[in-house]
């Protein structure tokens, strides 16, 4: 069996996480194997998650093929703690035999894999987009901030993978595609999770939840209007925020942008700041270095303006209009104003 | 008096092309420049701000080729005063090695009796992007480990440690002594002072083998990402052409009604 950790939100489950289990169902129809699914910190009881939430995401993890859900609560794991965390997923890997571990490439499900990976003294392969051969299992991942991919050979009894967010697009499972998928009602476990206290003292101790910082709303925009160095400065973001308000996204800038303290880090594109998979992206005034394109590239529709018809943007881009974003950016604003009445 | 090591990678700069060596193993050195990644920069200026708060001291350590000497000069010049290159062919190393490697010196050093109270490393490689080492190291020192953070400071014998999540500020209190690793955001490295370039200038690297027999990185080869062909449709130049972006907005349905 394959084991995956999902991360949800209520009965949602992150897009990540599901990419993460097509990668796996993939892995486990070449292996002949079955999917698991863990899901942890659902609260300060395993009864906490209710009926109905939890048969929502079994559902889910059934059409993406997994047979068994274990859903792991208790005052342990009420609050985040990477090595109790790491330690509830270890415990299902072992009780289910797995000899592959997968999470998405978050920043928890990263964290948790390494220490996953040193608890079942595994070697982790960072960011893989897809496996290249099963025995012995070598799988590709994006290193030099995605411009390189590299075949990499994970030769340990248990594998233990993050994927590469956005690399793997997410599928259901199609009927009769491995013997298990599709299976209506799959196993729920419902597990108590009680941590070695050597464990908790990296608890963390509290969230301070701040709107300014809320990279989840940037890294799940559906549109993402991303300004760079060609904005021109900090009091010049005046066009650029309308237009992402006429657009319900949110703002997204370049590196160049945050280093000159133009906008907060938490608004970064890119191989340092957030990985972005929007149905548009609208990057104006950025030139594409590859630390930026990393951070782009998986959206749907890329749309430059810029005044260099040369830009990496710009011939990475779908569609792109040339000249001053300061001329072109007021009279998109307008046109999407007038059509709108 | 907090001791600080500060664990940093010379990696190569990849803003431009990049060309792979004849048998595809690795980055040809021939055609880039080398550098550290943001994340090492801002753990270096956190490592250097803590060791000024509390009259301790910062030290960098970087395990690599003899060529690291550059970026842990750099980091001397930005407020560490030691430096420690713990020479290793990369290509031969993995995570795990690199870690063991840490944990190795840090444990050498103990039994002299120089203890390090804080351990800041990168969040992650720029070049390999492992994710790992920091964790790996705060494992075979048990030690316990925070991972994206984007400052510190230290609380008596605890260390505070802040990260930016999905959700708001994440703050952890780990006891010291702890491992924790840098993601770029929280501080904003500073530029070297001519004083501290020339103590960078004149110090003495301590250079010493790395004490550990690698196990490897799996890595098989290295390959470029199929790369995209350029299929730009211009829509037009200038405000003239907004009528057009606005037309591909509704196109792919993503205005709000």
């Amino acid at each position: 069996m394959i084991t995956v950790l999902a991360e949800v939100d209520g009965a949602d489950v992150a897009e990540t996480s599901l990419e993460a289990l097509t990668f796996a169902r993939t892995l486990a129809g070449g292996r002949g194997t079955s999917l698991g699914v863990v899901v942890i910190g659902i609260g300060e009881t395993t009864d906490e998650i209710d009926d109905s939430a939890a048969d929502s995401l079994a559902r889910t993890f059934a059409d993406y093929g997994a047979t068994r859900v274990r859903f792991i609560g208790g005052p342990d794991v009420a609050a985040y703690c990477a090595a109790a965390y790491a330690a509830a997923l270890v415990d299902a890997a072992r009780q289910w035999q797995s000899d592959v571990v997968i999470a998405s490439g978050t920043p928890r499900g990263t964290e948790m894999l390494a220490h996953a990976a040193v608890r079942l003294d595994a070697v982790m392969a960072a960011n893989a987009v897809e496996t290249l051969s099963d025995d012995p299992l070598v799988v590709s991942r994006q290193v030099m901030g995605g411009s390189i991919l590299e075949d990499m050979r994970v030769d340990s009894p248990v594998a233990v993978l993050t994927v590469a967010g956005h690399a793997v697009e997410a599928a259901p499972a199609e009927r009769g595609e491995s013997s298990d998928s599709g299976r209506a009602a799959p196993e729920i476990e419902r597990v108590e999770h009680r941590a070695d206290p050597a464990d908790l003292v990296m608890a963390m101790q509290r969230l301070e939840p701040t709107e300014q910082a809320d990279t989840a709303a940037l890294t799940g925009a559906r549109v993402v209007v991303g300004a760079g160095r060609g904005v021109g400065g900090a009091d010049e973001f005046d066009d650029v925020l309308e237009l992402v308000d006429l657009l319900g996204g949110a703002l997204g800038v370049s590196r160049v942008v945050t280093n000159l303290g133009w906008r907060p880090h938490h608004e970064q594109v890119g191989q340092t700041g957030s990985r972005i998979s929007p149905d548009l992206y609208v990057a104006c005034g950025i030139s594409g270095a590859i630390q930026h394109l990393a951070g782009c590239s998986s959206a749907r529709t890329i749309v430059a303006i810029n005044s260099d018809a040369d830009a990496p943007m710009v011939t990475n881009a779908q569609y792109a209009v040339i000249g001053d974003l300061h001329e072109i950016i007021p009279a998109v604003n307008e046109e999407l104003r007038r059509r709108r009445g | 008096m907090t001791n600080v090591l500060v664990c940093i990678k010379r990696v190569p700069e990849t803003s431009s092309e990049v060309r792979l060596t004849d048998d595809s193993m690795d980055i040809d050195a021939g055609y880039v420049g080398y550098t550290l990644s943001s994340h090492d920069e801002c753990a270096i200026e956190l490592a250097s701000q803590i060791a000024e708060e509390t009259k301790g001291t910062a030290t960098a350590l970087s395990v690599g080729s003899p060529d690291a000497a550059e970026q842990l000069r750099g980091a001397v010049a930005l407020g560490c005063r030691g430096a420690i290159l713990l020479e290793a062919e990369l290509g031969q190393f993995g995570p795990v090695d690199i870690a063991a490697a840490i944990a190795a010196e840090v444990a050498r050093r103990s039994d002299d009796g120089e203890e390090f109270d804080l351990i800041l490393v990168g969040n992650d490689a720029a070049d390999t992007g492992d994710f790992q080492v920091g964790v790996r190291l705060a494992y075979l020192l048990g030690r316990p480990v925070a991972m994206g953070i984007s400052t510190v400071e230290i609380d008596g014998d605890r260390v505070m440690a802040r990260g930016v999540a999905g959700a708001g500020t994440e703050i952890y209190s780990l006891p010291l002594p702890a491992v924790v690793a840098i993601q770029e955001g929280g501080v904003d490295p500073r530029y070297p002072s001519i004083p501290g370039r020339m103590r960078a200038k004149r110090m003495k690297i301590e250079q010493r083998p790395a004490d550990v027999t690698p196990s490897g990185s799996g890595r098989v080869r290295l390959r470029r990402s199929a790369p995209k062909p350029s299929e730009v449709q211009i829509l037009g130049e200038g405000p003239d052409a907004a009528a057009a972006l606005v037309d591909v907005m509704y196109e792919i349905g993503v205005v709000p009604r």
